[in-house]
């Protein structure tokens, strides 16, 4: 059995256990660090086991069904690696703050769409890796409808618009694959094994203009599923209104399911199509659609959690960036930032849940002041709002900058084509990051406080894993390299011709 | 020993079941509950052991019956579903005799006992007749049990129904059998397919008697626009007998549509395209006129009937893949496949539904409400149930759809597929408008927690984990129905 597999099965068995009436709390964060253990183990361990071969590392797999054939393959390579690392510190750190007032379906919910994330990201067969998203959708959807923010018939429509873009989302993405299965299967039995498509890509690639084709539907399909514009009116709302631990998961980790998917299944197998005009063009005008517009309506925001929910919709942006560009530095930075953006916005939907809890409003105009009581408290959302800016020595800003070197670099051709020209648009992005970001810290932080609105740091137990995410964030920032060295051959399979 | 002797001691037990009834005490009636699972159980166990060593049908049936992996699937389908029922009538018991006229369930019991051998009977039909008079024993048998708690109005409106619509599509069939008949000369599959790949044979009369033929079948297994009778139907009928109608019936059908699709459908006939398009358009307008008006039902009942109407868009859809060789499974099998994921995720959730009203709720979306605090494994079998039947990974129901995808992708029938895609996510809606109310915590028109007996207990939670276990490993199964053959051959014996 692969450590891998208990790393997916060990959030089941513990919802499991929960269910079956163990005490909630213990069992849920038990799993966690236990989860983050082996994941710390695995990623000290994948130089050793990964040496000397190109592929995964830590693989096993099990035939589910010869023709098509599926199996559940498990196996690790640096960016599954990265994000099965970020699942895991989000995971443990939204189980923590669960409040103990609440029922266990918390933690049940929480370890489900963990268990999820964990599944897609490791999954070397594409039938799974498709399989494990889905099966957060159910309890994200009952977490939404039952325990969202708001009025009920708020976040029931909340909860429904969620699930019908998500799911109406991955029938499009299904449906791609299955082109892609069908393709690539050469008139032969039909396989999901992404090694055997991989093999076939490179053996036969597709003309061009079908893998343009396959390409913009898989582009829709995951698209959507990460907030892409103009498939993102789901994310905001549903991030909004979701309760604390839903939204730092979905946000933090499950939404760079889609991103993942372009890098491990689109990319790879379907190198030229992702660099065909026409498909560029419009994935980059989507981009710009994220950073801009959404950047935009970011800063028009009134409450925090909107601002929070509209400012993670916006830095999908950055990553599409890296992954239009497909040169290795840009990729490699937008895995980077993919980790950096989950570990942030995790960090500051869990803070803006303890204000919420505390202060009953998170209005930016009503809070103010509120650095003078909970100092530790201020210095945590600082670094979570420092990074999402892209501060220097926080990790976003090593993903960022590589990112944006990494697209402007011209490779090919002399030209300065639309992607440098995207470049130069989507940094402005940064400015409006800067503008909403540090506009809601000196409004909630600063100045004088309202009256009747107070609160204290939180206590030393609840403060630890969001200390965590904080070191997180500053030791990634300082030290890129950590992460990247994992990333050394993988992306260059992925890398645009 | 033979399959045939234990559908022959199936109908006589039967037939002994219903004459024994009139002249037992009441006291003892209980025993027919029993005696008759029983009897099925013990089929079904005789079936299997007869299967282990490949016996054949005896000398004289050979030319009416035909043991292939197709017809033993569906003969052990036949006696699964049966024993389901009868086992779920059995739990509804207590309900279901406030609304018989004589405060009886007698004939529940007898009756699935002469429609099991129908259906077991049509699973190996060779020819056209042996066809009709399975499928009427199977229909009539029907039009008592739908009707059968007679003090409900709804239940009334349903048997006319059923009869009416029931006779006419019986009617219509056998016209167009007729027709086929006289087009081609032949009533057996094997001779008209043999005349169908005649290029001289005449093609309108032929295409005229597929198409009433075609019809015929369409009323049986709820293809649109033959499916109006479903939802009134289903919500009218005991749960048991839906359960009946929605799996047994359905299957039964299907098994008589692959048949008679494989022959019309064989290599060189003359209305391969035209059959081929008719399921297309049917297949993909059921989908949509099943799971389109699902989204508006507030009964659960009725929400199911409209969502087994789109179910049997996709088993049409996987019909029209015929001849598709990507897949292990030929399109029969495929339809086989979807049917046995179909079987528990179906049963479920009107067992569900059935513990429900026997703790005095209503039909309704409403009365769902807060089953999770009233009953959490209840809760969570139906959440799996409904997320099957929306076709969810990792569930039963996901397997089947994709089967019926891939399908559609290979012959590139995107229209088709546009519309199955729009189904699925229509079913998101109304699937999870059901788990949400099971889970909110509204006051529901009871709180009283729901006692589940251990026998309750034990087939709803063997049920879930079939359902699972398909979903994650469904090697068995297909390498099960692998060997079904796509044709029927033309040439040969």
């Amino acid at each position: 059995m692969s450590p891998l597999e208990i790393v997916i099965l060990l959030p089941l068995l513990a919802a499991l256990a929960i269910w079956l009436g163990a005490p909630a709390r213990a069992t849920s964060v038990g799993a966690a660090v236990i989860n983050l253990l082996i994941v710390l183990g695995l990623v000290f361990g994948f130089q050793a086991a990964s040496a000397g071969k190109a592929g995964f590392a830590f693989e096993s797999a099990r035939i589910v069904l010869d023709n098509p054939a599926i199996t559940f393959g498990v196996g690790a390579d640096g960016v599954a690696l990265i994000l099965t690392l970020l699942t895991s510190l989000v995971t443990l750190a939204a189980v923590w703050q669960i409040g103990d007032d609440k029922p266990g379906i918390y933690h049940i919910s929480s370890l489900l769409i963990a268990a999820g994330a964990l599944g897609a990201f490791l999954s070397t067969d594409v039938f799974f890796l498709y399989a494990f998203h889905e099966l957060a959708l159910i309890p994200t959807f009952l977490m939404i409808g039952l325990y969202g923010h708001g009025e009920p018939e708020h976040r029931k429509a909340v909860a429904w618009k969620t699930t019908i873009y998500l799911g109406a989302g991955s029938l499009v993405l299904l449906a791609g694959l299955m082109w892609l299965v069908l393709e690539f299967s050469g008139g032969g039995k039909l396989t999901f094994d992404l090694q055997a498509l991989r093999a076939q890509a490179a053996l036969t690639p597709l003309p061009v203009e079908k893998q343009a084709q396959i390409f913009f539907v898989l582009l829709l399909g995951f698209g959507t599923l990460v907030s892409l514009f103009p498939l993102h009116s789901w994310a905001a709302p549903a991030y909004a209104t979701a309760p604390t631990p839903v939204a730092m998961l979905h946000s933090g980790v499950l939404k760079k399911f889609g991103l993942y998917g372009l890098l491990r299944i689109a990319l790879p197998l379907l190198p030229q199509g992702a660099q065909v005009a026409w498909v560029q063009e419009t994935l980059l005008f989507m981009l710009l659609g994220n950073i801009l517009v959404i950047g935009l309506v970011t800063i028009n925001q009134k409450r925090l959690d909107d601002v929070l929910a509209n400012s993670s919709v916006m830095h999908m942006g950055y990553i599409f960036l890296g992954l239009a560009a497909g040169t290795e530095i840009a990729l490699r930075g937008a895995v980077l930032l993919m980790f950096a953006h989950g570990v942030s916005i995790a960090l500051l939907f869990a803070l803006a849940g303890r204000m919420r809890n505390q202060l009953g409003t998170l209005e930016l105009n009503k809070l103010g002041g509120l650095g003078e009581h909970a100092p530790a408290f201020t210095v945590l959302f600082a670094f979570g709002a420092f990074a999402s800016i892209g501060l220097p020595g926080l990790a976003n800003f090593a993903g960022e900058v590589m990112v944006f070197v990494g697209s402007f670099m011209n490779y090919g051709s002399a030209s300065f084509g639309a992607l440098q020209w995207a470049v130069v648009v989507s940094l402005w992005g940064v400015v409006m990051s800067a503008v909403y970001m540090l506009r809601a810290c000196r409004n909630i932080f600063h100045g004088s406080a309202m009256t009747g609105l107070f609160m204290r740091d939180p206590a030393l137990s609840q403060r630890l894993p969001l200390i965590m995410l904080a070191a997180v964030l500053l030791i990634v920032g300082c030290c890129p390299w950590l992460l990247l060295n994992l990333l050394k051959s993988d992306l260059a399979a992925v890398v645009a011709p | 020993m033979s399959v045939f002797s234990i559908e022959v001691g199936l109908a006589i037990l039967g037939l002994f079941l219903l004459a024994l009834e009139a002249f037992m005490p009441a006291t003892t009636r209980r025993a027919l509950a029993g005696i008759s699972m029983g009897g099925v159980a013990l089929a079904f166990l005789l079936f299997l052991w007869v299967n282990k060593s490949a016996t054949q049908m005896p000398e004289f049936l050979q030319p009416y019956q035909q043991l292939d992996t197709l017809a033993i699937f569906y003969k052990g389908f036949a006696l699964l579903i049966t024993f389901l029922v009868l086992w779920l009538t059995s739990q509804c018991a207590g309900y279901l005799t406030k609304y018989t006229v004589d405060g009886r369930l007698s004939e529940m019991f007898s009756l699935p006992l002469i429609v099991c051998p129908g259906m077991m009977w049509m699973a190996g039909a060779k020819d056209l007749v042996t066809v009709f008079v399975s499928l009427e024993l199977v229909t009539v048998s029907f039009y008592v049990l739908v009707a059968f708690t007679r003090k409900s109005a709804l239940a009334l409106e349903a048997g006319v129904k059923y009869l009416i619509l029931g006779a006419l599509s019986t009617g219509i069939l056998v016209y167009g059998i007729a027709w086929v008949y006289g087009a081609t000369g032949s009533l057996t599959f094997e001779g008209i397919a043999k005349a169908l790949a005649n290029p001289e044979t005449v093609k309108l009369p032929v295409l005229l008697g597929a198409a009433l033929l075609l019809a015929g079948l369409g009323f049986k297994v709820a293809a649109a626009p033959f499916h109006m009778w479903v939802p009134d139907v289903y919500q009218g009928a005991p749960i048991p007998v839906t359960t009946f109608l929605s799996v047994g019936s359905k299957a039964a059908g299907f098994v008589i549509l692959t048949r008679v699709i494989d022959t019309f459908s064989i290599q060189g006939s003359i209305i391969a395209p035209e059959v081929h398009g008719l399921l297309l358009i049917a297949g993909a307008l059921t989908v949509l006129l099943g799971s389109l008006p699902a989204i508006f039902q507030t009964s659960v009942k009725r929400l199911l009937a409209y969502s087994s109407i789109s179910h049997a868009g996709y088993l049409l859809l996987a019909l029209s893949a015929h001849g598709s060789t990507r897949l292990d499974l030929s399109s029969g099998g495929v339809v086989a496949f979807y049917l046995a994921t179909y079987l528990p995720m179906t049963v479920l959730g009107f067992l569900v539904l059935a513990i429900l009203r026997i703790n005095g709720g209503g039909e309704d979306v409403t009365d769902f409400r807060g089953l999770a605090k009233r009953s959490p494994l209840l809760a969570l079998i139906m959440t799996i149930a409904l997320a099957s039947l929306a076709g969810l990974p990792l569930t039963a129901g996901f397997m089947g759809k994709l089967f019926v995808f891939l399908g559609l992708v290979d012959q590139a029938a995107w229209g088709a597929l546009g519309c199955a895609v729009i189904g699925a996510a229509a079913g998101f809606y109304y699937y999870f408008k059901t788990i949400l109310a099971m889970y909110s915590s509204d006051v529901s028109s009871s709180s009283q927690p729901i006692p589940l007996n251990l026998w309750t207990k034990a087939g709803a939670i063997v049920l879930a984990v079939t359902i699972v276990i398909l979903g994650v490993y469904p090697r068995p199964l297909q390498s099960m129905l692998m060997t079904a053959p796509a044709t029927v051959s033309a040439g040969a014996h």
